[in-house]
């Protein structure tokens, strides 16, 4: 099979891989996929808790070039965004930017299930976080 | 760097040796005849050509040459091998064995038997991809007419006990098939020790042509017959009509000669690159697993996995090399390889597996350019896989819940 010039780019040049610590309150960690299935997304994302806004991202992907790709693509996309448009990324624009064949398309649903996955469990520990926030003022 | 990768699948198809295509030429050109011309020198000297061939194959296999029928190739020799039987002793039961591991030209012939009242039983493999002979014998029954048992394997290239098969079938008055095409030319096949009854090989994995192929049907103790699966002009004693390939065949028979000659040291030679490539491979990278028994194996083949390193992205890595995976991401169905599942290590193993096949043309420098090049794609990709640093972090990756998707 060919790959596209930009999942080859991304493969050959992973952007933002990496781990962010895991128990940062203002870091949510998605972790999608099996072993047996072929392919694991981890993408995490720190966001300011002032602004909302997600100023770092990091991945590692153990799956096919398209699987690495994808997510490399999805940490490039978060930075910058807030977390509610960072929710808004869709499958189909990775599958678009990335030209990825049908049999990959699997590939992008993960990378878009990991930024949810992210963005979910940063939106909880700042759902545990604030009563306690209040609990100090009082 | 040349143009196209090193070639290191040896076990899919392997180049023509020169020698063999300067044997071709002639029958491409003035040499034309059709083999079943009886009244002219065209004719005659196809057939004594044919014939030449059909004693090197023999040869090779330490069968007569009268025992060889021309095929278009193995998958052909394998539908005809046991379609063939099934129908012909039909009347003696309707039971086959084969394996799990077998290749897809024995499985899925045997499925299309299945439906028309044939009951097949697929025999398990061991972790080390053997066949268990007790498990064999136990499922040996008064109405098994056939047992169809691969001689080496494509992927994990363990060889079978086929002798010890053999002297079992024989016990029982079973027929003995075996699908030799990995094994044939790389490691002796002896049809009358090993009580062979029925063996497909193919041309263009020994060095020879495409669309040829060979089945050696056993004349004498006993003497099996073949219902054929081809109607026509009655070639190849009945067995296999159609005019005969007659470049291909001497293609074939010459590549059977060359492998019968040079195998001693070639097979020494195979195991030394095969051996020296696991070595440097198991020595400077941790979690990497042999696919397989090293105890009984072709000397040419390697399947590794690199654990936490998934095998479509491990090709892409080292895109100036040929080899192929297990992954399901490689394959056409998007499973990952029934072969490997079949050894019951889990499918992770089949993801991240390579399969390596050392091939004639191949030198020493290639295979070092390899083990450097896999060695540094595994380490980078291990870098990027949250698996290979959850595992480091001491995480038993067996207790986490995975969304599996």
């Amino acid at each position: 099979m060919a790959y596209s010039d930009k999942v080859l780019d991304h493969y050959n040049n992973p952007r933002n891989v990496g781990s962010l610590d895991k128990g940062a309150a203002n870091v949510g960690t998605g972790i999608v996929g099996a072993p047996e299935c072929g392919d694991v997304m981890k993408l995490q994302v720190r966001v300011n808790d002032a602004t909302g806004i997600i100023e770092e991202a990091k991945f590692k992907t153990f799956g096919c070039g398209s699987a690495i790709a994808s997510s490399s693509l999805a940490t490039e996309w978060l930075k910058g965004k807030t977390v509610d448009e960072a929710l808004a990324i869709k499958n189909t624009d990775i599958v678009n930017e990335l030209s990825l064949p049908p049999v990959k398309i699997h590939c992008s649903v993960l990378a878009e299930d990991a930024i949810k996955a992210a963005i979910t469990d940063y939106k909880t520990k700042q759902g545990a976080a604030q009563p306690a926030a209040e609990a100090l003022k009082a | 760097m040349s143009a196209m990768p090193i070639y290191l699948d040896n076990h899919a198809t392997t180049p023509l040796d020169p020698r063999v295509l300067d044997a071709m030429i002639p029958f491409f050109k003035e040499q034309f005849g059709n083999a079943a011309s009886r009244n002219h020198a065209f004719g005659w000297v196809a057939e004594e050509a044919v014939e030449k061939s059909r004693q090197q194959i023999a040869s090779l296999i330490g069968a007569t040459a009268k025992e060889i029928i021309f095929t278009s190739g193995a998958t052909e020799s394998n539908n005809l091998a046991i379609k063939g039987v099934a129908e012909m002793y039909a009347e003696r039961g309707n039971h086959i064995i084969t394996a799990a591991t077998e290749h897809k030209a024995i499985l899925d012939t045997c499925k299309r038997l299945e439906k028309n009242g044939i009951r097949v039983t697929y025999l398990p493999v061991q972790a080390n991809g053997l066949v268990d002979l007790d498990m064999l014998r136990e499922a040996l029954t008064g109405k098994t007419i056939l047992v169809s048992i691969m001689y080496a394997n494509n992927e994990i290239g363990v060889v079978q006990p086929i002798g010890e098969i053999g002297k079992l079938c024989k016990e029982r008055g079973i027929l003995l098939h075996t699908d030799a095409v990995q094994a044939a030319g790389k490691i002796p096949v002896d049809v009358l020790a090993d009580n062979i009854d029925l063996l497909s090989l193919s041309g263009h994995k020994l060095y020879g042509p495409k669309g040829v192929g060979a089945l050696y049907v056993r004349r004498r103790s006993p003497r099996v017959q073949l219902t054929a699966q081809m109607d026509g002009g009655g070639h190849e004693r009945g067995m296999r009509s159609g005019t005969l390939n007659v470049p291909g065949i001497v293609g074939l028979g010459a590549a059977c000669e060359i492998a019968r000659q040079e195998m001693p040291e070639e097979s020494k030679r195979m195991a030394y690159l095969r051996d020296k490539l696991k070595d440097r491979l198991m020595a400077e990278l941790d979690e990497t697993f042999i696919n397989g028994t090293m105890e009984s194996r072709l000397p040419n083949n390697l399947n590794i996995s690199f654990a936490y390193v998934e095998g479509e992205s491990l090709l892409m890595g080292i895109n100036d090399v040929a080899v192929s995976s297990g992954s399901a991401c490689t394959s056409a169905t998007l499973e990952p390889s029934y072969v490997l599942k079949a050894l019951g290590a889990g499918d992770e193993i089949a993801h991240s597996s390579i399969r390596f096949g050392i091939g004639r043309f191949n030198t020493e420098q290639e295979v070092d350019y390899v083990a450097g090049k896999v060695i540094s794609v595994v380490k980078k990709l291990r870098e990027l896989s949250p698996l290979y640093e959850m595992v480091k972090e001491g995480i038993d990756l067996s207790k986490v819940e995975w969304t599996a998707h």
